[in-house]
């Protein structure tokens, strides 16, 4: 079993299946009818893209029993290798989309290296979602500009939630042991390489959508080892409910 | 339609014509351009079809629809999924495109065209309704993943347009 790759897959897919959790709790719940199907068709895709991720890394599971929903549905919160970012809560519509924003500047610029890896599926899988990513950035970036150079109250919010969300973004590129050793072999995508063009692309929405950039220098870590904050529980017990309630079952 | 990308032996065509796209009935899947090899061997058809969108929930229901249309025909088919090279727009044939139009469902434009129209910076999306340019978006996301929806200016009508995968 190639324990960095089966790490690694994970580390890419369990960001864009808690965020899509998160998306999805809003169906039916949206601020307007657009942005409720905006919101879905967004977790759609990402639902999809997990969904190449956790059938692979199934296969290079060395497990038998594994498949892309064990994956999905039966780990451990501690075994969640997702960004904390992604976990936030929908406090409001500023949040979900400040969230979304900040992650998407993140995965379009991730995928675009990806795309070059010498993993064939993972190169497939981030040619397929590099153009869907395109079109959730493009919609999250509209947003903010949007609800920054909206209204006061537009303004105000959205600024706050910038301000809130700031802290978690230098995880975005964290290192991990499976990280490097995927790195080292040109599969994985070198985040460091990333970092400086993230913040220019971020910074550059944020100006002309008259947001301050948060200069905070604190920053919160742990996702990535496996240290969620307190809202991960209640995402993974609403998740898993089913499968832990009716081992097993399937649609 | 990229032919070289795409293997299909001329004995299957007309099956394969025969499944539709499920959101879309008025389109086959041939149309649509998702079907990307089929052959026959030993008296099992194989089949390949790539996915327009990651999440599309179609594809499970195509791979099921192309499985019973071969059974009918007394032949046996395996469904693959292959996600490269990733589908495009541009392999929706003519006549596919004309399809989605008279459906209700303005067809993709180029990527620039795509962008200058998401973004609202230009009006060239053709309602399908009465052919007037004078539209606006109303969401980037419609009511599938591959769709925004629109709203004529001049017939007030609301409609789809596929956006521009490439």
């Amino acid at each position: 079993m190639n324990n960095n790759l089966y790490n690694y897959i994970l580390g890419i897919a369990d960001n864009s299946l808690i965020l899509g959790q998160r998306l999805g709790e809003l169906c039916g719940h949206g601020p307007s009818l657009e942005t409720d199907i905006a919101g879905t068709n967004i977790s759609l895709d990402l639902f999809g893209q997990v969904r190449s991720y956790f059938q692979y890394a199934a296969q290079v599971s060395g497990d038998d029993a594994a498949t892309e929903d064990t994956i999905a549905f039966l780990r451990l919160e501690r075994h969640y290798k997702n960004v904390l970012l992604v976990e936030q809560p929908n406090t409001d519509f500023g949040y979900v989309i400040v969230r979304q924003f900040l992650f998407d500047a993140y995965h379009l610029l991730f995928l675009k290296e990806l795309e070059k890896s010498t993993d064939e599926t993972l190169a497939a899988i981030a040619k397929k979602s590099v153009k869907e990513v395109s079109y959730h950035w493009r919609f999250s970036s509209d947003w903010i500009r949007r609800l920054g150079d909206g209204t006061q109250e537009s303004h105000e919010r959205v600024q706050e939630a910038v301000t809130d969300l700031w802290m978690y973004t230098d995880e975005l590129f964290h290192q991990t042991e499976a990280d490097q050793a995927m790195i080292s072999e040109g599969i994985g995508v070198d985040t460091s390489k990333l970092k400086e063009v993230y913040y220019k692309m971020v910074s550059d929405v944020l100006e002309e959508a008259t947001l301050e950039v948060p200069e905070g220098k604190y920053f919160h870590k742990g996702g990535k080892q496996g240290i969620h904050s307190e809202h991960m529980g209640y995402i993974l017990s609403d998740m898993q409910y089913m499968q832990r309630t009716y081992p097993n079952m399937e649609w | 339609m990229t032919l070289e990308t795409q293997h299909i032996e001329p004995h299957l065509t007309s099956i394969l014509e025969s499944v539709s796209d499920p959101e879309i009935p008025v389109l086959s899947i041939m149309d649509m351009g998702v079907v990307r090899e089929a052959v026959e061997r030993d008296g099992i058809v194989q089949v390949k079809i790539t996915p327009t969108y990651s999440g599309c929930p179609a594809m499970d229901v195509i791979g099921d629809d192309i499985v019973s249309a071969f059974a009918k025909a007394n032949k046996k088919a395996k469904i693959t999924l292959v996600l490269s090279p990733a589908w495009t727009t541009d392999w929706i044939t003519d006549r596919g495109r004309k399809a989605l139009e008279e459906y209700g469902i303005a067809a993709p434009l180029s990527p620039e065209a795509d962008k200058e129209a998401l973004l609202g910076n230009k009006k060239i999306v053709k309602c399908t309704n009465c052919g007037s340019t004078e539209t606006h978006l109303v969401s980037q996301f419609g009511s599938t993943a591959c769709k925004a929806l629109f709203k004529c200016d001049v017939c007030q009508e609301p409609f789809d347009y596929f956006k521009c995968l490439k």
